[in-house]
């Protein structure tokens, strides 16, 4: 077989159109730059009536959204999920790791949380707080200004508290809170745990006069097709497609590894075209890499050379490793006094909570048998039914001492007074980033288009099991303090306290972290390969250290200020 | 501008912003918004890929339940939910039909259903030498009446089987029935259309023990002002 090349030569080959592509994309074509952009996926637009499914009715859907062919149901907007058809990974000591994968433009960026949080001056140097991990070579400071932009150009909710490690911003303003969430307030303050207005990349307010206002449908899992919630594909990717001019896009593109010349400098990529099945190069002046911070360490890996015989990057045996994910664990409450509330007023809200917990405690003041810190978020209200409403609901009965089962109008009466009475909080916390902790390359398995896949090993410690234990305590009292009822069992010791698997959360970073010592990190503090100065990574494989955060607004503060630095050397011609 | 413009905008165009500001007071009517939705939903689809249309429509070629099954099926899905004064009966939600599919979709639950029926007619033929549906109203709610509750403490071994497969035809038949336009206005159910969030009603708040904190309020969107382009001060402050 062929390689076929193309004698055009960019400035920049962008390698995933997710949160930290879809920047390096707007960025560097707004800059006049000749841009590549490469996605393993299909073409998708959140506005397109086709493959739309926000405002669908569940019947629309004949398994009224079960998960058959999307993990999170039907109308989940990712296309691809736990597993990816033809692309495995593998495990390794009894390791079960989670990886989630979006094929398609935009990634994952199309169905996420939308929940936006700066990390904070601790965050970025949590090392000289506590002597674990690594501190990152860089700090708030640094980072703050590409915040800011970033909230103006990109659109998020939230209030300015005053916190010292969940620093306030340029937000929009936030919806009030549902029903469910003033109980959940009122609970949290009487065991004195803080609630604020959570911070969501939704529109609340006009931003500018390309992108619609949220019209509060909860469904931002879905895309939004006025373009209400961040999304790459609808706002960094298709504007710049359409309107720069200056960025060629790859769909259907399977990055295999990165070309490097004799002085071992990135020359451009090797991809497979799905459609065809043939592989194709393309050549750059830098490659820019924002796969996911595993797909990324994989092409690195796979990427093997006379000068880079141990994989591109990889000289000091760090990439893919410390890969770390937040931790997660959750718990359901009934809430009598939520019984047989009013419904004949529209509740959706925004997609995801309108209130949360930023992490309130401080692990040495509070003599903590953990390190780092967790917030929570919280779910209930009247959801739109679909697959597995109401099964079981008449075992609720056993709280209020009521006959359980039965049929006819007493199953009808079940269905109603039940409905919008449950009240659910998940803890998302920080682990610590451990060498041991790894992805690497199975020597025995490929996927259906010959690339060797990824093969994982992952171990949870003390720390997130002793933090998911406090977890699962906190929410009980705020339960408690909301006259909740806790549902199901409580998960033991013998079951880590509920935490959840390393991956399954989807906030995995780390595996190209950034440090001022190249024996013990992959990229500088510009997210640029130590090994290959053109090569640069806008994931979040570059995170020294994941906060007690969600990382997607800290993957695009740091896209931007990489590409800015990009923009800078390549006028500079420095490479 | 009529709701259903408004929404036919808001589907199939980009220009939302501009429209929502005029959909602001305009009185929901969710028939409307049933047919706006379908709209979008002329392509037959729900949004497929060409892989999941695959996978519906060989789902759609397959049979698994036979006719006396599906008719065992609509008595019982009537008898978890009988036709109310309001609200008509599993049958016409078309219940019968979602488990048709689902069982199909879902092959785990092929085994429990195919075997709870024939559990159900072997009991049947025991008590009244008749199959289920043969048998009288009375008969037949006889029998459910034995298995439509849990039995904690074991005192009717021989229904377990039953009891197992009445829960999983009550979750399925509920699950079919509060997804249907029949099921959502039964229920109350009132979300799935483009509105404005302003907050809890004061109605209900009175109803619960809970309240807005003029603190938290004051952080909260000026309704009346969504439409302003955002502006800041150099501290973050909200200008618009």
């Amino acid at each position: 077989m062929q390689i076929k090349e193309t004698p055009k030569e960019y400035d920049a080959i962008i390698v995933g159109s997710g949160a930290g592509g879809g920047m390096a994309t707007k960025i560097l074509s707004e800059a006049g730059m000749k841009v590549a952009l490469i996605e393993a996926g299909p073409f998708f637009d959140p506005k397109d009536p086709v493959t739309q499914t926000q405002m669908k009715w569940p019947w629309e859907s004949p398994r009224r959204g079960a998960s058959v062919n999307r993990a999170f149901g039907d109308f989940d907007m990712s296309y691809g999920d736990w597993k990816v058809d033809g692309e495995p990974y593998t495990q390794k000591d009894g390791t079960n790791f989670l990886w989630w994968r979006s094929r398609m433009l935009g990634g994952r960026t199309n169905h996420w949380g939308r929940i936006s949080l700066r990390f904070g001056p601790t965050d970025f140097k949590h090392k000289d707080v506590d002597g674990l991990g690594d501190n990152w070579p860089i700090s708030y400071d640094d980072v703050k200004p590409y915040y800011d932009r970033l909230d103006k150009m990109v659109g998020v909710f939230g209030s300015n508290e005053k916190r010292y490690n969940d620093p306030d911003g340029f937000f929009l303003p936030a919806p009030k809170p549902r029903l469910h969430e003033l109980y959940y307030i009122k609970g949290a303050r009487k065991v004195g745990v803080d609630v604020i207005p959570s911070r969501l990349s939704i529109l609340t307010k006009k931003l500018n006069n390309e992108r619609g206002v949220c019209f509060y449908c909860k469904q931002c899992n879905r895309s939004c097709n006025a373009y209400a919630d961040f999304s790459s594909s609808s706002v960094f990717v298709i504007p710049a497609v359409n309107g720069t001019g200056q960025v060629d896009l790859y769909v259907d593109s399977m990055v295999r590894s990165v070309t490097t010349n004799d002085e071992g400098k990135a020359t451009g990529v090797s991809y497979i075209n799905k459609k065809d099945r043939k592989e194709y190069q393309l050549k750059g002046k830098t490659v820019v890499l924002g796969a996911s911070a595993c797909s990324t360490a994989r092409i690195l890996l796979n990427s093997k050379s006379k000068q880079h015989p141990n994989g591109l990057g990889n000289s000091t045996d760090n990439v893919g490793r410390y890969l770390h994910d937040s931790t997660g664990a959750g718990r359901a409450y009934f809430v009598p006094a939520l019984m047989n509330r009013k419904t004949d007023y529209n509740e959706d809200g925004v997609g995801g909570m309108h209130v949360y917990s930023p992490w309130w405690l401080d692990a040495k003041k509070d003599k903590l048998d953990f390190p780092r810190g967790y917030h929570i978020e919280v779910w209930g209200g009247m959801g739109m039914p679909s697959y597995g409403f109401g099964f079981d609901v008449s075992s609720l009965n056993k709280y209020i001492g009521g006959a359980i089962g039965g049929y006819g109008d007493k199953l009808r009466k079940d269905v109603k007074q039940f409905f919008g009475a449950v009240v659910g909080m998940a803890g998302r916390g920080e682990s610590i980033a451990l060498r041991d902790n790894y992805c690497e390359i199975d020597p025995d398995v490929v996927d259906q288009f010959g690339i060797p896949v990824l093969r994982f090993h992952y171990k949870w410690s003390d720390y997130e099991r002793n933090q998911a234990k406090h977890m699962i305590d906190t929410f009980d009292e705020i339960g408690q303090a909301m006259g909740g009822i806790p549902m199901g069992e409580r998960a033991g010791k013998d079951k880590d306290w509920g935490l959840l698997n390393p991956g399954q959360i989807i906030h995995e970073v780390g595996t190209t972290r950034m440090g001022n010592d190249p024996k013990n990190s992959v990229t500088n503090k510009f997210s640029q390969l130590h090994d290959a100065d053109n090569v640069f990574v806008v994931d979040a494989g570059v995170f020294t250290s994941q906060a007690d955060k969600n990382c997607t607004w800290t993957i695009m503060a740091l896209a931007m200020r990489t590409s800015d630095y990009i923009v800078d050397q390549l006028k500079k011609q420095n490479i | 501008m009529k709701r259903r413009d408004s929404l036919k905008t808001l589907l199939v165009g980009t220009v939302a912003g501009a429209t929502l500001g005029s959909t602001i007071g305009c009185k929901t009517d969710e028939t409307t918004t049933t047919e706006a939705t379908n709209v979008a939903a002329e392509t037959g689809l729900y949004g497929r890929t060409p892989k999941e249309i695959a996978h519906d429509n060989k789902v759609n070629t397959e049979v698994y339940l036979n006719e006396h099954e599906l008719t065992t099926i609509a008595v019982l899905c009537d008898i978890i939910l009988p036709a109310t004064a309001d609200a008509g009966a599993a049958t016409e939600a078309e219940v019968p039909a979602f488990i048709d599919f689902i069982v199909k979709d879902i092959p785990s639950h092929q085994l429990p259903i195919r075997g709870g029926l024939m559990w159900l007619d072997g009991e049947a033929n025991r008590r009244f030498n008749k199959e289920f549906i043969a048998c009288s109203d009375a008969e037949q709610i006889q029998i459910i009446d034995d298995i439509a509750y849990p039995d904690d403490e074991g005192k009717k071994p021989l229904m377990a089987p039953g009891i197992k497969f009445f829960n999983r035809m009550r979750n399925l038949t509920l699950t079919g029935y509060y997804t249907t336009r029949m099921g959502l206005d039964d229920l109350g159910y009132t979300g799935n259309y483009a509105n404005v969030w302003d907050g809890v009603p004061e109605e209900v708040l009175a109803n619960h023990d809970v309240d807005y904190d003029p603190e938290w309020l004051a952080k909260c969107v000026d309704q009346s002002k969504r439409m302003d382009i955002a502006e800041w001060d150099a501290d973050g402050n909200l200008l618009t």
